[in-house]
Order: C-alpha cells, then sequence, then structure tokens
C-alpha cells in the first residue's frame, strides 16, 4: 500500500536518487523509540548498583532480552537515519562526504552487532 | 564564444544565514535537538560497552559500574539523561508537527518552553527516583 500519487513518487528523485521514504522512516522509528526508551530507561533503573549476575539473568529472560535488542536496533537505526541527514547537510566535497556516510554506516552496524551478541551471549549463558 | 561564456559570478548577496537573525526560543530549541541527537548518537557507546562488559566478564562489568558510579562518569550520565529526555520531548514535538497540527506562534512557543522546562523537571525527577533507590 502507498499513500503517495505517481507524480509524488518521482518528484524530487534528483541527484540523491530517492525521496521521502529517509525522512519517513526516520519518524516510524523515531515512533518506535519512544516506548522502547520508556522501557529502557525503567530497565537500567532496575538495574542500578546490580552485579553482573543480576544484569545477565534479567537479560537472559526472553521478554527482556528480545525488547531490549529491539529498543538497540530502533535507536541504532534512527542514529544512522539523522547522522547521515547531518552529514548531508553540512559536509559537502564528495570525497569527505562518502568517507563520512560509510564511517556512519560502519559505526552504527558495529554497535548493533557488538549489542546484539552482548544480548545473545546472556541469554544463552542464562 | 557568444555572450554567454562572459558571464561572471555576480555580488548578489547570499541567502541570510543564522547570524542574521535575533536569537529566539525556537530557533535555540532547533538546534539543541540536532546537538543533543548527536551527542547522543556517542553516548550510546556507553550502553553498549554497558551491555558488552556484562556479557564479558565479572571484570569488565566491575570496570564499567566503577566508571559510572564515579563522580565525573555521573556527570556524564546526567548530561546523558538530559539529552535522551530533551531529544525525545522535541521528536514528539516534531511528530505533532508532522500531523499538521501545532503551527499556530502561541502553541509553537508553549512547545518549546515545555520542551525546555519538561526536559530539566524529568530529568531530576529520574536521577531523584534513582538517588532514593541505590541509598
Amino acid at each position: 500500500m502507498t499513500m503517495r500519487t505517481p507524480l509524488g513518487k518521482v518528484r524530487g528523485l534528483g541527484s540523491a536518487k530517492s525521496g521521502a521514504e529517509h525522512w519517513l522512516l526516520e519518524r516510524v522509528v523515531a515512533l518506535a523509540n519512544l516506548p522502547l526508551n520508556i522501557f529502557l530507561v525503567i530497565f537500567i533503573l532496575g538495574h542500578l548498583g546490580a552485579d553482573r549476575a543480576m544484569v545477565a539473568a534479567s537479560v537472559g529472560h526472553p521478554v527482556v532480552g528480545a525488547l531490549l535488542a529491539v529498543s538497540l536496533i530502533a535507536i541504532l537505526w534512527h542514529m544512522k537515519l539523522g547522522m547521515r541527514t547531518i552529514i548531508e547537510d553540512y559536509v559537502h566535497g564528495p570525497t569527505a562526504k562518502f568517507t563520512l556516510l560509510l564511517l556512519n554506516s560502519a559505526y552504527t552496524l558495529i554497535l548493533g552487532v557488538a549489542a546484539i551478541s552482548a544480548i545473545l551471549t546472556m541469554s544463552f549463558a542464562s | 564564444m557568444g555572450i554567454m561564456a562572459e558571464t561572471k559570478p555576480a555580488a548578489r548577496p547570499l541567502s541570510p544565514h543564522l547570524q542574521i537573525y535575533r536569537p529566539m526560543l525556537t530557533m535555540m530549541m532547533s538546534i539543541m535537538h540536532r546537538i543533543t541527537g548527536g551527542a547522543l548518537y556517542f553516548g550510546v557507546l556507553l550502553l553498549v560497552w554497558w551491555l558488552s562488559a556484562a556479557a564479558f566478564s565479572g571484570s569488565q562489568f566491575n570496570q564499567a559500574q566503577s566508571v559510572f558510579g564515579h563522580w565525573l562518569g555521573m556527570i556524564v550520565l546526567a548530561g546523558f539523561t538530559w539529552a535522551l529526555i530533551h531529544h525525545t520531548l522535541g521528536g514528539i514535538r516534531h511528530l505533532i508537527w508532522d500531523t499538521g497540527r501545532g503551527f499556530d506562534p502561541g502553541m509553537i512557543e508553549w512547545m518549546a518552553r515545555a520542551n525546555l522546562a519538561g526536559s530539566i523537571i524529568l530529568t531530576i525527577a529520574l536521577w531523584v527516583v534513582a538517588w532514593g533507590m541505590l541509598q
């Protein structure tokens, strides 16, 4: 299903080769971030001063582990989209822009893999 | 070559940028939304470090906990908390605008003030709760 007219789909597809989906995706992920951020804050509050075993046991709970993983994916996705906009706004040299966009992808991907790996390690250990 | 080749860049006035405008709250809040977003981009590194340390080993986790428990670490975490709440409230403001609502001047000004006040009040409230839980 699409909420866009055929003209709207092709309008503005200049040198960027894409249009509104980046903008829309940023909003959709932002919306997901609202409840997930509240969950994250509660999770962290619940583990103030906790030792490693307590944290690992909580993360090992299927629901908590899944929510944590979804939270981090949503946050990192939003970060990647947002930083892309910042880079495109301020960096105009093609080489510098391409390099920074590449670093943006690498940074968010590495953090995502590290976080999911940590969550899975604790899930399977408990 | 004809007349076309002789075009020189005209000394036209450029479009006005930040320095030409009187600073306004809504403008500052827009800038803060981007700055807090950028800060959170790197702040998330702390969350991933904490999770990885918990997965890795007890000594790694204790090291992370001692950094976050240090007063310097807590100042950074307090800044992180404020940036997260400020950016989240700013995000709600943007989502309201995206539905086409909240554009009248009074509402824009009210939302900017509510965003700023709300972020400070909620940050303090969260830390008071956290402090109470640790005692």
